[in-house]
């Protein structure tokens, strides 16, 4: 290749990555110095970033057609190396057929988003935290489609889960959103947890956190992973935990329509489109790894089949525009991991771009459904037919209020979770909490908390 | 031994002390606060020009010019090595930014002239090698607590009992090792009561009640200044890591990985700020065992890093909630009190600092908590699994705390709020400690991996090297390298399974220093 095109190319890329960080910065200073700044400066700048940061990854994508290259990458360096144990912690982005496409939507979407939410939250008191959090999603967003290391898209996975919990809980003045935002935020930290583990399992399993080394020399999709059938399906299943956590497959499929007390901006490109996408994208990434265990490959298709069919049934009877569509969006994404199990790589990643689009499209119209459906109507000269399916008509009475009552409910997971996991744990932390008292109160020889006397305004118990 | 240009060690014991001195002459609280905290800069600059004139001599340990408390005693009182240079700016920065952050409203029941004598013998503490030494310090330290808890005429039970256990196991084990003299191991008659120590003092489950009664009932000050440095990781470093054979560390390495998994399942369900904070406290720091049980460079390192990390970061996070008391009084986690709007910029220091401790992306935490699962991982896959779970149930407790303190609901109040200068300059300081140790982390890491290769040589040498030839040599430095000589040919000869871990049929202990022998 041309030396002053690789240059050019490198260039680019970190042009693409940078862009986003100096967003945040600029964001993080002004919210840390308390500079006052006018929604003109703040809408100004994010357009600024997202359109640098899009020319440049188009331009990284026409140079790679020009050249015929499959993958480039932008080296960082290591910022910490440890020689003598082997440790290093290598910051490196590749650009290839999985993620430029990725990025490029990422900048399309967050820039469409941008330009809608500067007038949908025009005068609201939390504007210049939205951006905040915007910016620092972008960034999340750019990080993990264009990581070339585990441990960078590890970095990307977190920002994109800190601004998504702080982006729900954006009314913040009422309780609601911030109680689902915890319990996205519990969901997500256990998630991680998963990938953590499967980082660590792979440095271990292969020595190194580099893509390129992990999944064999051949650019997307076709490289090699190096590791052993059952090395893959225990790293495998962790992977598809955290995938499962971030993209609402089955159980946790129920942080997606409570995500939607966001404001509808947020929604639309970060649940919607863009976020729920990341677990599917991790599973492209390392979809080297699947093909290595069949196992694994059948709990890939079997996950997203039930997350599919689930979802589909849960969707039909929301009571509001944007549940609805938030269960929607995991029908698909059932369907999109479904298709990674079967292999259709190609596929998966023309169904998150089709998707994403359509997605967003829909949450951005949300607020003006019913002027939608009367104009539709008016269209039409008649109503909107209100009728069942012929399908659904014959289905048996009893099988069909057990299906209503199970997608109503959204499958019980939430109810479930809480019964066999947060009560008991809980409880058992409250006994020993008890036993603490007791044995304080006998050494103290009185009641040793001060903390009882501290007022309690609305006692309600609701962590999750 | 080679000594530094100038005492500075001496100076950032002393400087304190004559600190403590001035501010009992001043009666206004505004005035001895302001010579307090001039004490406490000098103090700080003191220990950071210590610092860097050791890294400028490039040796393992050095001890002061003009030592005048050496020439008063037997033993090397004061000295700086790899792993103290920067325990002692970042105690020393724990106490500056606590004295900062102090408002009127706290002045009245926290006292600066003790928290300048208690800065005084932590900095002694973590300037101190030998045994003895540590013991004395670390006793004298639980002292002022115990004066505060009875000058606000508090229960004192609970503290009294667990640190005279702590004392008692502490004197009774160092002296059985004494008596014990040079021998291939130290009986368990000797290393269980060191152990049980170092648990009680760090805080280990079921001995940690003394420490969320300190908070219920002594300053919230008072209460931070006695945990945030982790004195009971640095007695387990100096008492336990030299001589404790493997069986020993693995036991506190699982007693302190249940303590980690403990104490945050207790954190979610506290319903005071406080007590909450203690917990998740003890959920981190006993991470920090966990990483120095392993005796591996990585391991060690990880868990050196996560010292400094959580140091920075949960001073930083208690300082917030001490800040918030001191304008809305104790703070409950069964309401919710929206103060966001009042005080958005104590809001992002709060959730950076907590996520900091918890290894987020960006920060200080973020490297130092991959390096010590990834140490964790080397010994067991569950070890570094519930690392990772203990880390990932902090996460959700910090954004539990967060969303119940700041948001939730529209805090009416009829007074200002808003963050001062001084608090403003202190949280700025830490976050641009956290922040820049986690962009560019790599020298951090680079002195916490010498400091634990320096550890685990020491260990071995203490283990594995024979009595008696030592005893001729008159010259130190000397000694080191012919110690050094005969660890790598000991190890040339060992399994490399076994490299980094410790012999079965260690031979007899000794000590490279002849003073401390």
């Amino acid at each position: 290749m041309n030396l002053s095109i690789a240059v050019l190319m490198s260039f680019f890329g970190a042009c693409a990555i940078a862009s986003p960080a100096v967003l945040v910065l600029f964001f993080a200073m002004r919210s840390v110095l308390n500079v006052p700044t006018t929604e003109r400066i703040i809408s100004w700048a994010t357009q600024t970033v997202v359109t640098i940061g899009l020319l440049s990854s188009v331009s990284v994508l026409a140079l790679m057609l020009y050249t015929g290259s499959r993958h480039v990458e932008v080296e960082m360096g290591n910022i910490v190396l440890v020689p003598n144990d082997e440790f290093h912690f290598h910051l490196k982005f590749v650009f290839d057929r999985l993620s430029v496409p990725f990025c490029i939507l990422s900048f399309v979407l967050v820039g469409t988003v941008g330009t809608f939410a500067n007038r949908y939250l025009h005068r609201e008191p939390g504007y210049g935290r939205f951006f905040l959090f915007y910016s620092m999603f972008l960034l999340g967003m750019v990080c993990a489609s264009l990581a070339g290391t585990i441990e960078t898209l590890f970095l990307g996975w977190e920002l994109v889960g800190l601004s998504s919990t702080l982006l729900i809980a954006y009314f913040h003045d009422r309780q609601a959103p911030v109680v689902n935002g915890q319990r996205v935020w519990s969901i997500y930290r256990i998630a991680d947890a998963g990938f953590l583990l499967a980082a660590v399992a792979l440095h271990h399993a292969t020595g190194e956190g580099d893509f390129v080394g992990l999944m064999g020399s051949g650019p997307w999709p076709d490289g090699h992973a190096s590791l052993s059938s059952s090395q893959a399906l225990g790293i495998g299943s962790l992977l598809l935990f955290a995938a499962a956590g971030k993209s609402g497959l089955i159980p946790f499929s129920s942080w997606l329509p409570r995500a939607m007390e966001g404001p509808t901006p947020s929604s639309a490109v970060f649940y919607g489109a863009l976020s729920i996408h990341l677990g599917a994208f991790l599973l492209l990434r390392v979809s080297p790894i699947l093909q290595l265990s069949l196992p694994l490959t059948v709990m890939v298709v079997v996950l997203g089949l039930t997350t599919a069919i689930f979802a589909a049934f849960a969707s039909r009877v929301q009571t509001d525009i944007k549940s609805s569509l938030a269960f929607a969006s995991v029908t698909q994404v059932g369907i999109i991991v479904t298709e990674i199990g079967l292999g259709f790589y190609y596929l998966a990643l023309i169904h998150i771009i089709g998707h994403a689009c359509l997605r967003t499209l829909q949450l951005l119209r949300a607020p003006t459904l019913l002027r939608d459906y009367t104009v539709l109507e008016n269209a039409i000269g008649g109503r909107l037919s209100t009728q069942a399916p012929v399908v659904v008509k014959g289905i048996p009475e009893a099988l069909s209020k057990f299906a209503y009552r199970l997608a109503i409910e959204r499958g019980g997971f939430d109810a479930a979770i809480e019964r066999l996991i947060t009560h008991p744990v809980a409880s058992l932390f409250r006994l020993f909490d008890r036993y603490e008292r007791k044995w304080t109160d006998l050494l103290s020889r009185k009641a040793s908390r001060d903390s009882d006397a501290v007022p309690v305004i609305d006692a309600k118990e609701d962590w999750a | 031994m080679n000594t530094l240009h100038f005492p500075f060690l001496e100076l950032a014991v002393f400087l304190p002390l004559c600190g403590a001195i001035a501010t009992r002459l001043f009666t206004r609280t505004d005035s001895a606060k302001k010579v307090a905290v001039l004490a406490a800069a000098f103090t700080l600059a003191a220990t950071v020009a210590a610092w860097l004139d050791f890294y400028s001599l490039n040796v393992p340990v050095a001890q002061d010019s003009w030592d005048l408390i050496d020439r008063l005693t037997t033993f090397d009182f004061l000295v700086i090595d790899e792993l103290s240079a920067p325990l002692l700016p970042l105690t020393a920065l724990i106490y500056l930014v606590t004295l900062l952050t102090t408002q009127r409203t706290k002045a009245q029941r926290f006292s600066f002239t003790w928290t300048l004598v208690s800065l005084s013998i932590a900095l002694a503490t973590f300037a101190s090698r030998s045994p003895w030494c540590v013991i004395v310090l670390l006793t004298v330290a639980t002292l002022l607590p115990y004066f505060e808890l009875r000058r606000r005429e508090k229960p004192t039970g609970v503290f009294v009992t667990h640190m005279l256990a702590f004392v008692f196991l502490m004197l009774v084990g160092q002296s059985i090792i004494d008596f014990e003299g040079d021998v291939e191991v130290h009986s368990m008659i000797a290393i269980i009561p060191l152990i049980g120590a170092v648990l009680i003092r760090s805080g280990a489950a079921p001995t940690h009640c003394w420490m969320t009664d300190l908070f219920e009932h002594a300053t919230l000050g008072t209460s931070l200044l006695f945990l945030t440095p982790m004195a009971g990781a640095y007695a387990t470093i100096r008492l336990v890591l030299p001589i404790a054979p493997d069986w020993a560390l693995r036991s506190i390495a699982v007693i302190s990985l249940a303590t980690a998994i403990y104490a945050v399942g207790m954190a979610l369900i506290q319903k005071d700020t406080r007590r909450f904070f203690c917990y998740l406290m003890l959920s981190q720091s006993s991470l920090v065992l966990v990483g120095l049980e392993m005796s591996t460079p990585l391991g060690l390192t990880g868990a050196l890093c996560v010292w400094l990390s959580i140091g920075l970061a949960m001073t930083g996070f208690g300082l917030i909630i001490r800040s918030l008391e001191a304008r809305t009084g104790r703070l409950n986690l069964t309401d919710y009190h929206g103060l966001f709007d009042h005080v958005p910029s104590f809001a992002g220091f709060f959730l950076l600092m907590g996520l900091a401790s918890v290894g987020f992306p960006g920060t200080i935490g973020f490297v130092s908590l991959e390096l010590l699962i990834e140490g964790a991982s080397q010994r067991g896959t569950i070890t570094g699994s519930v690392v990772v779970l203990a880390s990932a149930l902090c996460g959700i407790a910090i954004m539990h705390a967060y969303f119940h303190i700041f948001t939730g609901r529209q805090h009416r109040t009829s007074i200002s709020l808003k963050s001062s200068n001084t608090e403003r300059v202190a949280y700025l300081t830490l976050i641009g400690l956290i922040v820049g140790g986690g962009l560019l982390p790599q020298p951090g890491v680079a002195t916490r991996y010498h400091a634990a290769v320096e550890l685990l040589s020491q260990r071995r040498r203490e283990l594995v090297e024979p009595i008696g030839e030592h005893v001729s040599k008159a010259d130190p430095e000397n000694e080191r390298d012919e110690a050094n000589k005969r660890v790598e040919r000991d190890e040339a000869d060992e399994d490399p399974e076994l490299e980094l871990t410790m012999p079965a049929n260690a031979n007899n202990r000794r000590s490279l220093d002849p003073k401390s022998d």
